[in-house]
């Protein structure tokens, strides 16, 4: 059971709802995933072509809990106006800050990511910060009472998946809130890594969307985060230099 | 009366009163819909009673796909 907050899941696979191929992939990728979180983003209404879909409508909202970002914040200010907005919505109380220092890479501004979290959680958001893998800033956020902390396994988007395994292990082992690892993602080999190393959860959206086969590929990521989760509980072996038989050597000369 | 809504200077006809009227003339009434007016957020029980004026900057927001 993944608990946020006042919030349990069994889930442990958190999805985002940006660029798919169609709604149709879209609904059907969400309900092969079985997730009970979906991200989405806050962003102006065209109200001149008010009439064009949008995927909330189309979702049972009972069935799922709505975690907004604040995707487009480059200040902690801009990021609490955001979440208010969300949160205005009577729809969720829930909050991912992100706020992004450097347009290139997207990676998080650390200052403002962190001013954020601690307005927002004297505000009363479940407040989940997307930050860097630094070992340090993700103590700050918990001590600034964060939620759940969810750090990047590489630039978003980028699939490159976990490329310093060794930071997020560090985040993990002395999290004292659920560890979400949050972009970058690539691959089910990626996000079985991520449960492995024992995070709580994994949230991606690119690996799925763009996938060449979205459902197929949101079924993959929901096994593959069993299967990495269920390992880091069952425990893996010792990796050792040489090899250790596993048949008995006693009865081996039969004749 | 005229308004600022979402960045655009718009003219409103004169029947649009209140926030609930402007999100029935664009027919978002029934949508997931935030409104912010002059920097302020309204809760959605607010829609009916916040009286517009004019020169209002006004911010329609919802939902949309992201990560």
């Amino acid at each position: 059971m993944l608990k946020i907050g006042s919030l349990s899941f069994q889930s442990r696979l958190l999805l985002g709802t940006g660029k798919y191929p169609s709604f149709e992939i879209q609904k059907e990728a969400v309900e092969v995933s079985e997730t009970e979180i979906l991200t989405f983003a806050v962003r102006r209404m065209n109200i001149f072509e008010a009439s064009q879909p949008n995927f909330l409508e189309q979702l049972d909202t009972n069935k799922y809990t709505l975690l907004p970002n604040t995707a487009g914040a480059k200040t902690a200010a801009e990021a609490v106006r955001i979440a208010k907005l969300a949160k205005a919505s009577g729809l969720c109380d829930m909050i991912k800050v992100e706020v992004i220092g450097c347009d290139q890479t997207l990676l998080p501004d650390p200052i403002e990511t962190l001013k954020a979290t601690e307005e927002l959680v004297k505000e009363g958001f479940i407040v989940l910060p997307y930050t860097s893998d630094d070992v340090v800033l993700a103590r700050k956020l918990q001590e600034a009472g964060c939620h759940a902390v969810m750090p990047g396994a590489s630039p978003i988007g980028s699939g490159q998946g976990i490329i310093n395994p060794v930071n997020l292990s560090f985040i993990i082992e002395q999290a004292v809130v659920p560890v979400i690892v949050d972009a970058g993602i690539g691959s089910p080999a990626d996000a079985a890594l991520a449960m492995e190393l024992g995070a709580d959860g994994v949230l991606l959206n690119t690996a799925v969307s763009a996938a060449k086969d979205p459902v197929k590929m949101a079924k993959a990521m929901r096994l593959a985060i069993e299967a990495g989760w269920l390992g880091y509980e069952a425990g893996r072996i010792e990796k050792k230099r040489y090899a250790t038989a596993s048949s008995p050597k006693e009865g081996m000369s039969i004749g | 009366m005229e308004v600022v809504l979402n960045g655009e200077l718009i003219q409103l006809p004169a029947h649009v009163e209140f926030v609930s009227d402007v999100l029935k003339h664009f027919k978002v009434h029934d949508k997931v819909v935030v409104v912010e007016i002059n920097g302020e957020i309204l809760s959605t029980i607010e829609h009916q009673s916040t009286r517009l004026s004019d020169k209002d900057r006004i911010e329609l927001v919802h939902f949309v796909g992201g990560g």
